[in-house]
């Protein structure tokens, strides 16, 4: 399944990404907060979720290959963050659901339950 | 490959604007020569948490790194506080990073064991007032034993 895909399905906000990079492959979630643990943990072709949306979040997105990063609460990106984002060609969604109902949408789309 | 590529970048103090872009140009790099996704993310994981060390904790530093056909080598060095007590700053949960930077998802205490853990080869030379200096050798494929 695809980040446009999944977004679809899931009603996520597109904030940065262009429609060819929404064609990635959608193979996991993870959710940690902590950069240097979600950096360990978070795997290729995850969907990242994460509350902070600070530069360096783009860093950690962009160094684990991962999917996309998915912002819950509606949390209010920095323009700089999403600027960088383009630059990076990182992908940045968001939702208006918490981190955890976030995980069992995803999880429970991927597996097709 | 015979030639060595070699690469110096300055870490700023503090900015974490481009905290990240000297790990992000040698993962660029690592790609471009064709090295396995594997170990390119193995390396760029080490070197962004040294690179951001020193950004927190060595106000500022340099990166210089060498890559060979075998291997790459990365040298982070600061001129910063040093590190008092090694074998507590290496254990997993331990950090001296202030509320400010926690408060951007650092600070969890697992950046020298998330270098570790990643290298191939790690070392580091501490002095108290003098700096720190990490040494991270990634080899391109598995080191027979």
């Amino acid at each position: 399944m695809t980040v446009n895909e999944i977004s679809q399905k899931l009603d996520f906000k597109i904030i940065a990404g262009t429609s060819e990079l929404l064609t990635k492959n959608v193979s996991g979630v993870y959710t940690c907060d902590m950069l240097s643990y979600a950096m360990a943990k978070v795997n290729q072709g995850d969907i990242w979720i994460t509350v902070h949306t600070n530069l360096n979040v783009i860093a950690v997105a962009s160094l684990t290959d991962c999917a996309c990063i998915l912002i819950p609460d509606n949390i209010e990106i920095y323009n700089q963050t999403i600027e960088r984002a383009n630059e990076k060609e990182v992908i940045i969604l968001t939702s208006g659901k918490s981190a955890a109902e976030l995980c069992y949408e995803i999880y429970k789309t991927l597996k097709d339950l | 490959m015979n030639n060595v590529v070699v690469r110096d970048y300055s870490i700023p103090a503090n900015d974490f604007t481009i905290a990240g872009e000297a790990s992000s140009s040698v993962r660029k790099i690592l790609s471009q020569i064709g090295v396995t996704p594997d170990v390119v993310k193995r390396t760029s994981i080490a070197m962004y948490e040294a690179e951001i060390n020193a950004v927190i904790h060595g106000n500022g530093g340099q990166a210089h790194i060498e890559i060979d056909e075998n291997k790459i080598l990365i040298i982070i060095s600061d001129q910063g506080p040093g590190i008092a007590d090694l074998d507590l700053a290496m254990q997993e949960g331990y950090s001296t990073a202030p509320d400010s930077i926690r408060e951007m998802g650092f600070g969890a205490g697992m950046g020298l064991s998330n270098i570790k853990k990643h290298a191939d080869v790690f070392e580091i030379k501490t002095a108290v007032n003098e700096g720190t200096t990490v040494y991270i050798t990634v080899f391109f494929k598995p080191v027979k034993n």
